[in-house]
């Protein structure tokens, strides 16, 4: 569609430029501005005055020059073309397709900005979705339809661990059809439900290196995926700004998938760092007042429209779970980025440096990661009866560990007391058995459960409080494994923490 | 509507000359009054004028207008922007300007589109209306008019409005089934009555958002809201009509605990904002709250809740006005003589709505960006609170608790301090609880209640221990405090039995009475007397124990009572109907320490 045309701007300045408007241009509306070389750079309107608008353009404004810039109003904003041709697709950062082969054969678009979802027309997710990755499965469930961010460091396996999230994900029948159905062999339903057809993968790649795109298309091609993926990259050597319309069009077609095809959609969104980067130099370009480390105010707002765009509503099957993947700045955590995004998901996977280097995979940081939906997604008929309690006793006991590690590291190792010894050969075996496993090792949820139930007999039976008698009695295992640490006695009882939680050393 | 305000309300035609976002700038709306109601664009979006000035007025949009252009045309309505107020209210989930998101689905589907419009009281449902008045009787602000069984567990009592004309009824409605919008009283003024006030009451009325309703005098709090969250309820109580701040990181379970309030505290309605805050909780409360029940009524909860939702991703300006609809609602009920808790999650997002709404209409930013007005608009919140005369001479109160997400977990950011000296109450969620998955994460170090000593006279009627044990603890937990700081250097085998006594205590206080799941069947709402009744069996362990350390009994055979156990588990095991079972565990440490003492001690101390 060819939209009105205007000659001329009267400023340009990184990926602003300000046109003189002598027609009708609405806010938020598509605009296409070409330079010299007659090449089209799309923007959007951010600001409309009887008199001028401000376009914000997705790629520099390099090559452009006040005088003969034309400028032309497209009327609309910027869609997607949506049609079930998407899926084995592969697009640019703004939904351009980038694999060679021509437009998707669809008449229907959708706006990339989406709509907000009406509260009141969601359904809350409760499905548990099985990854296979103890750390996950059993101590930050994962529910089909949450948005669970992995928080990540430089040069940490985030993308392995995304990757095998991807290939392992499943769907078990609820308990009952579980037993009724055990021995008959192959009980794992595909993620996506019992038909193939349910199921889509959407990956949105915003400024990562070409070689991890390479992986991650690698990755579902050998688990033989890669038909049901639609991926959309703007990879680290495209403009920057277009990064801001990636996700929303992943998410489009997410929408399109899970809402109008009745799709189970899985969206790995990565960096997200950089995502928010190319916020901050807009804003910045802008003028804006700033907020925390330079990044606008409006952060969390921003990310709020894109991380809601996940979960299930009502008059359709489908769902979409969000993986959203982020580095943080120096690891930390309070990072106006993971601080935001934690302030928004539903939960964080966050993966520790201290771990990695003890070589341990998934690295999955034991106390700071949560799944915020676990606690309707487990339990009886889902998982299995005893997992909350089994979780939270973990949490509490690898709680301990932090601290008497620190303690350790004050008085010596030899200076503790025969529990709080116990404590930390308890949290060795944990960090090593229950949180470590194969990127290829795919654990039932039984035997994530199991397992930390061998992790728990490490440590005497009164310090499971948060254990009933009768659960203890049912899953501890009868030849404990306490015999190791010596006999029990009072000394430590009287125990190091300080508000029953780890100190930072 | 006859019920609505008298004021001349001819519509105004402007025409926009700027968009940029959610604020508009249009011309032609001199007459225009700030805070008026606007349509703008073709759209007919809802808004509403923030400032007038030589530039024009400015509106701010409160739905998503992509794609509104300079030209189009602002209808100002000539009132302001208010809530619709009647019964039908509770029950409701509606979005930040009150538009219901139920009726919405039904238009628009699961997303929502701009413009959709929807009633916020259903214009065609019919209520039973009672008359509690008779042609004749005197009539004012606040006089009881009739009644309305709304739900079942509420009596929706319809009340001459605040800007009631005072004189006699002229005509009062006979009982019978009536629309919000009939006129159910005629006033005919006093002689010297003032002019422009309203003559005939409907049973339903609007009230501006933005201006407080107006109450007859403020009384003390001096009765708390019981919220069956033992450490709040003993250790920082909240009084009707107090104000509680729940600061905390991302994660540290604010949520969680004003969702646990709002289903179990002893208000008669809840007002819930959610407010730039995630769209599952909502459903979440939607789902659940309909199949909990009252402990106290045995009614489903949801009968005495209203919603407001407006997530963060729906429009930001509609965020900033959210929790004056909720304040709105929760006065209107508190007139009729209830006790009204308002829970707002959260008011950190509100505050970033001001200061990104700030930011557009340029003006100079204070501490990090915020507007140099956030602190008086919280006090204005806050003060919105309280325990109060209605002007029908009834008492009724609203509670508020605001959730508030400091940047980074730091409370020393602007949100939480200004926070801080308009509440009384600071329950300080603490990370490393949380991540030791201690819930609710509430620090009994860094939390405060100036409620209490308000509350003690009150507690001293229902339950004299309240006081003894409160205090015994909190000094219980404040020694264990600084006696971690010694351990942590030194370990624990250096500090004399008495202090390591201290520090085994302090973990069944943890254990045994701080910790409080959400998920426990039976802990999830604890009951005053069980309350207060756990924490008198630890203290009673603590000194029975301390006795007997004193009388010779060494600190192991103290440690492997099994008592010690028990008194961490019993939260779980004694259901809130059976205090008895606890009182006779307290009997069981007195026969095990009598034991002792008869075996170790050189004396009995008792
Ligand atoms: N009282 C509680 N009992 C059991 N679990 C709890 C409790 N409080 C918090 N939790 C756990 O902590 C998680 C996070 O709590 P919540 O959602 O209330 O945090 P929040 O402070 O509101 O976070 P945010 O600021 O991101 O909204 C919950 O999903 C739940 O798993
Ligand atoms: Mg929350």
């Amino acid at each position: 569609m060819r939209g009105l045309e205007h000659r001329g701007l009267e400023r340009a300045e990184g990926p602003i430029v300000v046109a003189p408007r002598r027609e009708r241009a609405g806010y938020g509306e598509l605009v296409a501005v070409y330079g010299r070389d007659g090449e089209p750079r799309l923007g959007r309107i951010l600001d409309a005055s009887d008199r001028r608008a401000a376009i914000q353009l997705f790629s520099g404004s390099a090559g452009v020059s006040l005088e003969d810039a034309r400028v032309e109003y497209l009327g609309r904003p910027l869609t997607l073309r949506v049609g079930e041709g998407l899926l084995g697709r592969v697009f640019d950062g703004l939904g351009r397709p980038a694999d060679g082969y021509p437009d998707i054969i669809s008449s229907e678009k959708r706006d990339v900005n989406g709509r907000p979802l009406n509260p009141a027309a969601r359904r809350y997710p409760r499905d548990f979705i099985q990854t296979g990755i103890s750390a996950i499965d059993g101590m930050n469930t994962l529910i089909r339809g949450q948005k669970l961010p992995i928080f990540s460091g430089n040069g940490l396996p985030h993308n392995r661990l995304a990757a095998q999230i991807v290939r392992q994900a499943r769907i078990i029948p609820k308990t009952e059809d579980r037993a009724a159905s055990r021995g008959a062999g192959e009980l794992a339903e595909n993620q996506g439900g019992t038909e193939d057809e349910s199921f889509a993968i959407v990956f949105a790649g915003m400024g990562i290196k070409n070689d991890v795109a390479r992986f991650f298309i690698d990755s579902f091609e050998r688990s033989g995926v890669l038909s049901r993926v639609v991926a959309f990259l703007s990879l680290a050597d495209a403009p920057t700004i277009e990064r801001l319309v990636t996700p929303k069009c992943a998410l489009t077609a997410a929408e399109y998938l899970a809402f109008e095809r009745g799709m189970h959609v899985l969206v790995v969104m990565t960096d997200m760092t950089n995502y928010c980067e190319a916020l901050r130099e807009v804003s910045a370009a802008l003028g804006e007042v700033p907020s925390r480390k330079g990044y606008p105010g409006y952060l969390y707002s921003d990310l709020a429209a894109l991380y809601e765009r996940a979960g299930r509503i009502e008059g359709s099957p489908g769902s979409i779970t969000q993986i959203p993947i982020l580095s943080m700045p120096n690891d930390d955590i309070s990072h106006p980025i993971p601080d935001l995004t934690g302030y928004i998901t539903e939960g964080q996977i966050v993966l520790d440096r201290e771990l990695f280097q003890k070589g341990v995979y998934p690295p999955v940081a034991g106390l700071p990661s949560l799944s915020r939906l676990m606690k309707d997604g487990i339990g009886p008929g889902m998982t299995r009866d005893d997992h909350r309690d089994l979780a939270s006793q973990l949490f509490a006991a690898y709680a301990r560990v932090r601290s008497v590690r620190n303690l350790a590291a004050i008085i010596g190792e030899e200076e503790l007391s025969p529990l709080d010894k116990r404590y930390l050969r308890f949290g060795e075996r944990f960090e090593a058995e229950f949180l470590a496993q194969g990127e290829d090792e795919n654990r039932s949820i039984e035997q994530t459960l199991d397992l930390g139930w061998q992790m728990l007999a490490y440590l005497p039976r009164e310090e499971l409080v948060r254990l009933s008698p009768t659960m203890i009695e049912e899953h501890l295992p009868k030849n404990p494994r306490e015999k190791e640490g010596g006999h029990v006695s009072f000394e430590g009882l009287a125990p190091v923490t300080r508000q029953g939680g780890a100190t930072e050393a | 509507m006859s019920g609505a305000p008298q004021r001349a309300a001819t519509p105004l035609v402007g025409r926009i000359t700027r968009v940029a976002g959610p604020v508009v700038v249009a011309e032609g709306l001199g007459a225009a009054g700030l805070y008026d109601l606007v349509e703008v664009g073709e759209a007919r979006l809802v808004g509403e004028i923030i400032r007038v000035d030589s530039g024009g007025a400015t509106i701010q949009v409160y739905e998503e207008n992509t794609g509104m252009r300079p030209g189009e045309p602002v209808i100002s309505l000539g009132r302001p922007l208010s809530a619709l107020l009647g019964p039908g209210l509770l029950g409701s989930i509606y979005d930040g300007i009150q538009r219901p998101l139920v009726e919405l689905k039904a238009v628009s589907g699961a997303f929502l589109e701009p413009g959709v419009k929807g009633e916020r009281l259903d214009p065609e449902r019919s209520w039973r209306f009672e008359p509690a008045l008779r042609p004749g009787d005197p009539v004012g602000p606040g006089s009881l008019v009739g009644r309305v069984r709304e739900t079942e567990l509420v009596e929706h009592r319809i009340l001459a409005p605040p800007d009631a004309a005072r004189g006699h009824v002229a005509f009062v409605a006979e009982a019978g089934e009536y629309r919000i919008s009939d006129v159910v009283v005629r006033i005919e003024p006093d002689r010297d009555a003032a002019g422009g006030l309203r003559t005939e009451i409907a049973l339903a009325q609007e009230w501006p958002l933005r201006r407080p309703r107006p109450v007859a005098r403020r009384l003390a709090p001096d009765e708390p809201l019981i919220t069956g969250l033992r450490v709040i309820d003993v250790l920082f109580p909240l009084s009707k009509g107090g104000a509680a701040a729940v600061p905390g990181g991302f994660g540290t379970g604010k949520t969680m605990t004003q969702h646990a309030i709002a289903k179990w505290c002893d208000a008669d309605i809840i007002v819930y904002v959610g407010c730039g805050e995630r769209g599952n909780e909502m459903t979440d409360v939607l789902v659940e709250f309909p199949k909990l029940v009252d402990p106290r009524s045995g009614r489903s909860l949801m009968e005495r809740t209203i919603l407001i939702a407006n997530t963060s991703n729906m429009p930001v300006a509609a965020r900033e006005v959210s929790i004056y609809t909720g304040i709105t609602l929760a006065e209107y009920y508190r007139d009729m003589g209830y006790a009204v808790a308002v829970m707002a999650d959260s008011t950190s997002r509100w505050a970033e709505a001001l200061r990104e709404l700030s930011g557009r209409l340029e003006e100079m930013p204070a501490e990090e960006g915020f507007p140099a007005y956030l602190p008086s608009r919280l006090a204005e919140f806050y003060e919105r609170g309280g325990r109060v005369e209605t002007l029908g001479g009834g008492i009724g109160s609203v509670s508020i608790i605001g959730a508030v997400s400091p940047p980074g977990g730091d409370f020393s950011e602007p949100v939480t301090q200004h926070t801080k000296r308009f509440i009384r109450c600071f329950w300080a969620l603490d990370r490393e609880l949380a991540n030791a998955r201690h819930y609710p994460a509430i620090s009994w170090t860094d939390s405060y209640s100036e409620y209490a000593e308000e509350l003690g006279s009150w507690w001293d009627r229902v339950d004299p221990d309240w006081r003894k044990v409160r205090v015994r603890a909190l000094e219980l937990l404040k020694r264990e405090q600084k006696l971690q700081d010694i351990v942590r250097l030194i370990g624990p085998d250096a500090l004399p039995d008495e202090q390591r006594l201290v520090l085994i205590v302090a973990e069944m206080l943890k254990a045994g009475f701080l910790q409080q799941s959400s998920f426990d069947e039976v802990d999830k709402y604890c009951a005053p007397t069980k309350e207060v009744l756990l924490l008198r069996a630890i203290m009673e362990f603590h000194r029975r124990a301390l006795a007997s350390i004193k009388s010779g009994t060494p600190l192991p055979r103290i440690v492997e009572l099994p008592l010690r156990e028990r008194l961490s588990r019993l939260k779980s095991e004694v259901p809130n109907e059976r205090p008895e079972d606890i009182r006779a565990v307290e009997r069981e440490i007195g026969a095990a320490f009598d034991e002792l003492d008869r075996l170790y001690g050189k004396e009995v101390l008792r």
